[in-house]
């Protein structure tokens, strides 16, 4: 099923970017999305960029919990990349620390995280 | 004497189907917008939004959402949200408010952390007369 997310592959990682708007079915297809993905393409590690979401309630957050669960399950692991300072705070308050889930300032550490180097010299990306 | 509470402009959005869950969420991000809360004061009031009326929508068999910007005495601005439902209502209210309490598809969560998002939290139900949040989150 086309999410409309665009998932990117590199390698042996898939990058997916979440949108501003996201609604229930779209988080909940992109899911089956990449779940199945993970599973046919022998991937190694996902990175979900959340630096466009302006918002994570409960049901964003148990599906990105459950997306970790699934994918480690599968032996890849899932990194969370971007998440805005507004949206950390509210997380925090309203008492959801997203259990289980890595999670990386942005894409370009969590692909450290996941092993990926920077060939030497190479500028950071801005 | 009277408070001098002003409401400003104020809308109800229909919380029927899941499409609403999203308007309802960019309603009240325009208004937070409008009162000149900062990002974070948005954030958590829209985040508060969407956890009112996915409840309203899966618990309540659907509702309503009331935006409003008040002003308290001292002349102070918030955003008082409304949301209704006439589903069954909650017979354990402390239950309801307790973290990791849920009944529906939620994270099993409950109304605890929304509470924190705000700075005022009403809770009117009873079972089979439906449920009624009122929230109000004033700009520091």
């Amino acid at each position: 099923m086309n999410t409309g997310v665009p998932i990117l592959r590199l390698g042996d990682i898939l990058l997916g970017g979440l949108l501003s708007d996201l609604d229930d079915k779209t988080a909940l297809a992109f899911t089956d999305e990449l779940t199945t993905r993970i599973a046919n393409e022998g991937i190694r590690g996902v990175i979900i960029d959340i630096s466009r979401l302006e918002i994570i309630d409960s049901f964003v957050a148990r599906v990105l919990m459950q997306l970790a669960g699934t994918g480690r399950l599968l032996g890849t692991q899932m990194v969370v990349a971007g998440m805005r300072p507004a949206v950390a705070l509210t997380l925090t308050e309203l008492g959801l620390q997203l259990t289980g889930v890595r999670t990386a300032l942005n894409a370009e550490q969590a692909m450290e995280l996941l092993g990926w180097r920077r060939p030497a010299g190479a500028p950071h990306a801005s | 004497m009277l408070p001098d509470e002003r409401t400003v402009p104020s809308g109800e959005h229909p919380v029927r189907v899941e499409e609403d869950l999203l308007a309802a969420r960019h309603a009240v991000r325009a208004a937070a917008v409008a009162a000149g809360f900062t990002i974070v004061d948005q954030t958590k009031i829209v985040t508060a939004a969407s956890e009112l009326v996915r409840n309203a929508y899966i618990h309540g068999g659907g509702g309503t959402m009331t935006v409003e910007t008040v002003r308290d005495p001292a002349g102070r601005l918030g955003l008082r949200l409304l949301v209704r439902d006439e589903g069954p209502g909650i017979a354990d209210v402390d239950q309801a408010m307790t973290d990791g309490f849920s009944t529906g598809a939620g994270l099993g969560h409950g109304l605890g952390g929304t509470r924190r998002l705000v700075d005022e939290f009403a809770l009117d139900t009873a079972p089979g007369r439906g449920t009624t949040v009122t929230v109000v989150r004033w700009k520091p």
